[in-house]
């Protein structure tokens, strides 16, 4: 009874490490298929200037690919983009369909456990206003005010709680921008990274976005979830640590016209402090 | 009203039925508010169309040719197009032409305006302009309805055009029409709905910014449904008991 006992236990334990060794395998194939294949395959954005667009000879360009690029550089290998929407870009990383995404993605908890979000996070973004020049500094100016926003966005009754806004939403972005250009409200409240994408755009030059960003949302780069324990989640987390260290992120930001980030200055110094001097 | 209160916060805790306009301050704040803003649009907009329509039957019938084109050109305009883009056409290109043509008066407020018709003005014109399109088309069936005798027995007893209308043309077509009238306005008072794509803070505005915080749809859209089913409700009993009221006995 107790060497059969034994027997089945052993006969577990082996199978459960055949299973671990198989599943390790698994987790880094990744690494070694961009190798061979000699292409790194990235999921960026084409729709949000300046982080991933298409500049006006059809290529698509921006923050975000130079970061592919250094990855491809790392890698000795050529880069690849594929052109991803916030609504599918999770499910390409699923399917394989890329080897890696970075896509202006907010870093959540329900997202983690689809996709091996990696750490530390690259960027981060937050609640903010587009306002005509001078017509407001900080967000106290909007108590009683009328500020436009989108229907559904979860900053409306921050923004009018906190500081008495009145909020006008309407049903989409182009709706809410028309009625601040109209002179209908004072402000437009929205994400801050898409603010300065319209600041980007060159559509809105008497404009700027006067307040300090409240509420920020980190965002996160992904490998495929199982890879992110893996050598191809390990090497991805170096590059965003090397990113930050260096320097290199502040650097791509002003090469892109993006107002400066307090996220991005803050990581640059605390990981420069870890060298010795 | 704390027990109420109390009820719904226990509900919540127990079912997951999250009613959070009947126990948060600063929802049912916002609800009050909706409500307050959806009937006074409602009631405003419906007796804007019913002025319109009567209006609008009158000069159909009228002797220049110019005003009866007009008309027909205002009931093609607004009958063949849907009510979402004359809502969003008044607000947008209606209302901002004007105040840039310096047409519309503006109060500069500080880098914005305060105009004349805002959001809610502009619900209210378009939305009425939309019913009474067709409320014209309803009396006029009325009118219609009028035998010529009748038409030509007032004209006899030395009635002017307006006040053979007035007082006995109108009187008897009313009646007649009183059934489409009511479709007509149960119908108007649905489309106020539509006031939310240009952001006046009514009930469907402020139910989808109420759900979209509190992640509350299905409660929100019971508390929807209800809300109009009543509203809507409470409108029919009303032209009901008027139609009965109006009965001529051995007429229709």
């Amino acid at each position: 009874m107790k060497r059969t006992v034994l027997g089945a236990l052993a006969v577990t334990v082996g199978l459960a490490l055949a299973l671990s060794a198989s599943q390790a395998q698994a987790q880094n194939d990744r690494f070694k298929k961009v190798l061979d294949r000699g292409t790194l395959v990235v999921g960026v954005k084409a729709d949000y200037k300046p982080w991933g667009f298409r500049n006006s000879d059809g290529k698509i360009v921006g923050m975000e690919i130079d970061m592919a690029q250094d990855v491809a550089d790392a890698l000795g290998v050529k880069l690849e983009l594929i052109p991803v929407q916030s609504s599918n870009r999770m499910q390409f990383l699923q399917q394989g369909k890329i080897d890696l995404m970075i896509a202006t993605m907010s870093d959540k908890a329900n997202r983690r456990k689809v996709v091996g979000i990696t750490d530390p996070n690259y960027y981060t973004s937050g609640t903010n206003v587009l306002a005509k020049k001078g017509a407001v500094s900080k967000w106290e100016d909007l108590r009683g005010k009328p500020v436009c926003g989108k229907q559904g966005a979860f900053y409306n009754k921050q923004v009018s709680q906190r500081y008495g806004a009145k909020i006008v939403a309407f049903v989409g972005n182009a709706e809410a921008k028309q009625a601040l250009r109209d002179g209908k409200c004072i402000a437009w409240v929205y994400d801050d990274s898409s603010i300065m994408a319209d600041l980007a755009s060159g559509q809105y030059d008497d404009y700027e976005m006067p307040m300090a960003t409240e509420d920020d949302t980190p965002w996160g780069l992904a490998v495929p979830l199982d890879e992110k324990d893996g050598i191809w989640g390990n090497f991805m987390s170096g590059m965003i640590y090397n990113w930050h260290r260096t320097g290199r992120l502040i650097e791509l930001e002003k090469k892109w016209g993006i107002q400066s980030t307090a996220y991005l200055g803050a990581m640059n110094k605390k990981f420069e402090a870890y060298q010795p001097k | 009203m704390e027990v109420f209160a109390d009820f719904f916060r226990d509900l919540y805790d127990t079912t997951g039925l999250n009613f959070v306009i009947f126990y948060e301050e600063y929802e049912s704040e916002r609800f009050i508010a909706a409500v307050w803003t959806s009937l006074k649009l409602i009631v405003i907009c419906l007796i804007l169309s019913l002025v319109v329509g009567i209006v609008g039957a009158w000069a159909q019938g009228a002797k220049s040719r110019i005003v009866r084109l007009v008309m027909a050109g205002y009931i093609q305009f607004f009958r063949n197009t849907p009510p979402f883009v004359q809502i969003l056409f008044f607000y947008f290109v209606v209302g901002t032409t004007l105040e840039r043509a310096g047409l519309m008066p503006l109060v500069d407020m500080g880098g914005w305006n305060e105009p004349l018709i805002g959001n809610f003005g502009w619900a209210v014109v378009s939305l009425s302009f939309f019913a009474g399109a067709f409320n014209v088309e309803i009396f006029r069936s009325g009118i219609e309805a009028v035998p010529t005798a009748t038409r030509e027995a007032a004209e006899a007893l030395g009635y002017t055009r307006l006040k053979s209308f007035i007082y006995v043309i109108f009187p008897l077509a009313f009646r007649v029409c009183l059934p489409a009238l009511n479709n007509n306005l149960v119908n108007l008072l649905k489309t106020t709905t539509l006031a939310y794509a240009i952001a006046v803070p009514e009930m469907m505005y402020t139910a989808n910014q109420i759900w979209s915080d509190n992640v509350n749809v299905t409660e929100m859209m019971f508390v929807l449904f209800i809300y109009y089913i009543v509203l809507v409700g409470i409108l029919v009993w009303l032209m009901h008991k008027w139609e009965r009221k109006m009965i001529i006995l051995g007429y229709n």
